[in-house]
């Protein structure tokens, strides 16, 4: 076990990394904030006073630990909701209430709220905030400001702003539309081009960054005034003195209304579930693989509402998007959210009125797509292919929510959902007789491994009974979980169960699922056996153009191709670069018994939930015979130079100064990493193209760029990865 | 019950397509424990009924078992428990329904009300048959209760005579006890440690009851200590029939009110899902 010091001593040796990923959230999360802020209606800079209250109370008080904290998406509806009821000062009353609510739930472990709720129907309402939040700012984000009462009616009068935009005879319009739709252009292609440098600066902070060079241009070199409608323009951001002096007085006055109260439980359901969601997901991300105390979390979330509510902020909850970010860069402690609070203080001290030189449009374009990634298509493929009967609380969740609001959404989804199980299983008494009992045993054998029999049946009403054993269980152990006593598993609690599954191999223990199939053959169950047996492509496809070519180019290195997806990565997951990652398929391998490589095209991800990013790219694997220290190499260009500040070290070789200088070398044991690199190898690197390589104990990893590679580049590829081999081979 | 052993056994019996089964059943226990057999019928004598009951049990009655048929009429739950005391039965054997599916077995409601009132042991039978059915192993409660010594003593007698394979000792132990709530690694570690401490400490109460019992019980047997984290009297069924228990031991409840019923606990959650045979010990 670790003892304190080190571990202080590790916390401040990660500071500057930390601090990186802070600063990279934090571009994220200013655009964010003001367009979240002004999608609910509220003054942009709430959403700014958010992020900060809530990246400094949480990242102090919480209980996870590579979380980023702020204003949310999902509260966008309910916020406006309560804004146009309640009016500003009261909504702030609202939100200091739910606060207060929260850390009442967190402190009788009550967080895990979203846990009583169907899977498919929060992804329904997730789904259906999102279209909210896409509806709403599709219209501002082409120039054309509309009214209306619901969702839906946004949602129909999308294209009617099509038409309207084609129409518009002001040019500033034209200009304010063209800006959303750039905007929304750089969103769109941002995750599809992999480009280093591109990558360091998020999404959202380029549509800033061109916009804000866009009114200079016209301002300084053009010395004509920003050709956008400057009722498109984001309105005035008050300075820090501002700020401080128009910190707004809560209204506490319509305490005793139902409305006021609406909104309360609202805000406190969507910031709870929302929080929860954006942990369990993030949690799956962090490299160290903690556990988040969520309970702790929500606390601190709760409280950072509180005091969010009286600054004059809106409900702060753990975001996904900036989490993932705040991952992907490097963060590996809470630090990272407090530094991304500081960037923001810091941001608005120098820049705020800069920032009044963004488009509204192009901050609307962000928010539309992450409406839209909210209530992307694929979703709903998703809960299809698990079942026709989940689309259905899908879509009853989806457009109670548009219709009449969220609260009732939510409880149209636990209908739907209930009323199908009964249907399914068609008894209602199984789930009313049995919904209290304690219907979970676990005991641990002789052997040590756990095993855990579930009873009746096991669906949202009673999965917290199952989660609580599961979540007593070291994650290192084996648990075998018996079904074959249960009537029904739901859908919810095959998703959870799988999720646990990934959790426990990750951290080397093992869940063994038995008991489904005899469920499935006797009640024909929808939920299990749709989710345990994926269709597997048993016929291959036709071929396409690059595959032929991939079989003619196996003839000739005397390879074996192998088309189709299969999922045995597991020689990856050693490497650094798979470690934020997740790898999905493997495909078109080319392999062979005596040859130590192993090319192929695979699939991963980055990021889960709505921030989840897939990537295709293509790789060679080298099994190594003698145990290589692990390292990564790739060529040194500015950011690497960049990283250096940042902590991240570059090993030096001696008498190769120019090699040091073209290549970034990086690696935990220098010393073993200096004799690796011979004159022999040094010079093989030098005199051949780069690629970026990276080992880990018994294999190296080439691939140049993070895409899938031409024919040509497969080639090189391979040739440079023989060469390579004997290379090292021979050190 | 100080003499630690079945003197009378009784058997409630009526014109069901179970009686055979149920009567053979009784009279096999009976010679096993070389008791007398009572058989208790409500309603009125008659010699049709007798001679049926005659039959089923000569063949039991060549074998040396020393039976009586007690005829009376009244109210079923009172007369069997009357007669119970009338005639000092030590045990009292009931059968259970089946229901249609056939995986599940509950009690009759005056099956139910027996056994919440007698004085005596009970045995409840979810699967009786004609013929006989090994039984191999026994799942008892090993709870920390006054009881609990003659329970576990019952339960190794009772697996000696019927030549049990396998006696499984199981220490329910509530989640109460394990004062470390899970939030993260760290609380998670703690538990993992409270619960392995509270492990030994009921192992080694239960080895010390053990100790206890006569070791002509004991031999030939395998003996298995299983803790078990959870709510008592319904983890414990839940184990025997995961364990696929042939008979399941259990001290009999202190006392029952209407609360117990309303909101179950130890044997009333045994009464609603019978998990296997069940031995009620008083």
């Amino acid at each position: 076990m670790r003892t304190k010091e080190t571990s202080f001593v590790g916390f401040i040796k990660a500071l500057p990394k930390n601090m990186f990923s802070g600063l990279v959230v934090s571009l994220i999360a200013l655009p964010l904030g003001l367009g979240l802020a002004m999608a609910s209606e509220a003054p942009p800079i709430a959403g700014v006073i958010t992020a900060i209250v809530g990246g400094t109370i949480v990242s102090v008080l919480g209980g996870s630990f590579v979380t980023i904290s702020g204003p949310g998406n999902g509260l966008v509806g309910v916020v406006l909701v309560a804004i146009t009821t309640l009016g500003l000062t009261a909504t702030y009353a609202a939100i200091i209430c739910s606060g207060i609510i929260l850390v009442i739930l967190g402190f009788l472990r009550l967080g895990k709220l979203a846990d009583y709720f169907p899977s498919s129907a929060i992804q329904g309402m997730l789904a259906a905030i999102g279209l909210i939040i896409l509806g709403k700012q599709f219209h501002i984000m082409l120039g054309n400001k509309i009214v209306r009462d619901n969702g839906i009616d946004y949602l129909l009068e999308i294209p009617n702003t099509l038409i309207t935009v084609i129409s518009y005879q002001d040019k500033s319009f034209i200009y304010a539309a063209l800006a959303g739709v750039i905007s929304l252009a750089i969103m769109v292609f941002y995750s599809k081009i992999r480009n280093k440098y591109l990558q360091l600066i998020p999404a959202p902070m380029w549509i800033v960054i061109v916009s804000v060079g866009f009114s200079y241009y016209y301002e300084l070199i053009l010395q004509a005034p920003n050709p956008i409608s400057s009722a498109y323009m984001i309105p005035g951001i008050p300075n820090i003195q501002q700020i401080i002096t128009t910190i707004p007085t809560p209204n506490f006055e319509m305490v005793g209304t139902l409305p006021f109260w609406s909104s309360v439980i609202a805000l406190t359901l969507i910031a709870s579930i929302e929080s929860l969601l954006s942990i369990k997901a993030v949690d799956k991300l962090d490299v160290s693989k903690r556990r988040s105390n969520v309970n702790k979390d929500i606390k601190a979330l709760g409280l950072a509402t509180v005091v969010s509510g009286f600054l004059g902020g809106l409900n702060v909850v753990t975001v996904i998007a900036r989490s993932s970010v705040n991952v992907n860069n490097g963060g590996s402690n809470r630090s990272s959210n407090l530094f991304h609070a500081l960037f923001l203080v810091l941001f608005i001290l120098l820049f705020s009125t800069e920032l009044t030189r963004i488009p509204l449009t192009a901050l609307m374009a962000i928010l539309v797509y992450t409406g839209y990634k909210l209530a992307s298509p694929d979703v709903v493929r998703r809960i299809f292919t698990i079942g026709k009967e989940q689309l259905i609380i899908f879509f009853a969740t989806l457009f109670v929510t548009l219709k009449v609001g969220l609260i009732s959404g939510i409880v149209a989804g636990l209908i739907a959902t209930f009323i199908i199980h009964v249907v399914v299983t068609k008894s209602l008494s199984l789930f009313i007789k049995n919904v209290l009992k304690p219907n979970v045993l676990m005991f641990k054998e002789e052997n040590g491994s756990y095993f855990i029999s579930v009873k009746h049946f096991c669906s949202f009403l009673n999965f917290n009974i199952l989660k609580t054993k599961l979540e007593a269980i070291p994650e290192q152990s084996d648990v075998i979980l018996d079904f074959s006593l249960c009537g029904f598993v739901d859908h919810s609690v095959m998703e959870n169960v799988h999720d646990y599954q990934e959790l426990f191999t990750k951290k080397g223990g093992n869940i063994g699922v038995i008991g489904l199939d005899i469920l499935g053959t006797k009640s024909e169950h929808p939920f299990a056996l749709r989710r345990l047996l994926p269709l597997q492509n048993i016929i291959p496809n036709n071929k396409t153009k690059r595959q032929n070519n991939l079989e003619l180019i196996a003839n000739d290195f005397e390879l074996s191709f192998d088309p189709l997806k299969r999922k045995n990565s597991a020689f990856l997951e050693d490497f650094i670069y798979f470690k934020t990652k997740k790898v999905e398929t493997v495909f078109n391998q080319l392999s062979a018994k005596k040859s130590p490589c192993h090319l192929f095209d695979i699939t991963f991800s980055e990021g889960e939930f709505i921030a989840k990013e897939v990537v295709r790219s293509t790789m060679l694997y080298i099994k190594t015979s003698s145990s290589v220290p692990v390292f990564t190499l790739d060529r040194e260009g500015l950011l690497e130079r960049f990283y250096a500040l940042a902590g991240y070290r570059d090993i030096a070789i001696k008498n190769h100064a120019d090699f040091s200088k073209r290549f970034y070398l990086r690696g935990e044991n220098a010393q073993d990493i200096r004799t690796l690199f011979t004159d022999e190898l040094v010079l093989f690197f030098e005199s051949n193209a780069y690629y970026h390589i990276e080992s880990s104990k018994d294999g190296l990893l080439v691939f140049s760029k993070e895409r899938i590679a031409s024919i040509k580049e497969i080639k090189a590829l391979l040739d440079f990865g023989v060469r390579l081999n004997a290379i090292i081979n021979k050190v | 019950m100080s003499t630690l052993a079945f003197k009378t056994i009784g058997i409630g019996v009526t014109f069901s397509p179970n009686l055979e089964a149920n009567i053979n059943e009784a009279a096999r226990f009976a010679l096993c424990f070389s008791s007398k057999l009572v058989l208790i019928h409500v309603g009125e004598a008659s010699e049709k009924k007798t001679n049926i009951f005659l039959r089923f049990l000569s063949p039991f009655k060549s074998k040396g078992l020393e039976f009586e048929l007690l005829f009376q009429p009244g109210g079923p739950v009172d007369v069997i428990l009357s007669s119970t005391k009338e005639k000092n039965i030590d045990l009292l054997i009931i059968g259970a329904l089946k229901k249609e599916n056939f995986l599940k077995y509950y009690l009759g409601s005056i099956a139910r009300k027996i056994t919440r009132q007698a004085s005596c042991s009970v045995l409840l039978l979810i699967n009786p048959s004609v013929k006989r059915v090994p039984c191999k192993h026994i799942v008892v409660n090993g709870l920390k209760d006054p009881k609990t010594k003659e329970t576990l003593t019952t339960a190794f007698l009772v697996g000696h005579k019927l030549g049990v394979d396998k006696i499984t000792v199981v220490e329910e132990i509530e989640q109460d006890e394990v004062s470390v709530k899970v939030d993260d690694d760290k609380s998670l570690r703690k538990s993992t440690i409270v619960k392995e401490r509270l492990r030994l400490r009921e192992e080694a109460r239960v080895k010390k009851v053990l100790d206890t019992i006569p070791a002509n019980y004991t031999k030939d047997m395998t003996i298995k200590s299983q803790p078990i984290f959870g709510k008592r009297g319904y983890s414990i069924g839940h184990y025997a029939q995961v364990a696929r228990a042939d008979l399941l031991v259990m001290n009999a409840p202190t006392k029952m009110t209407f609360w117990d019923r309303l909101f179950p606990h130890d044997i009333e959650h045994i009464l609603t899902e019978l998990p296997t045979d069940v031995l009620i010990v008083q």
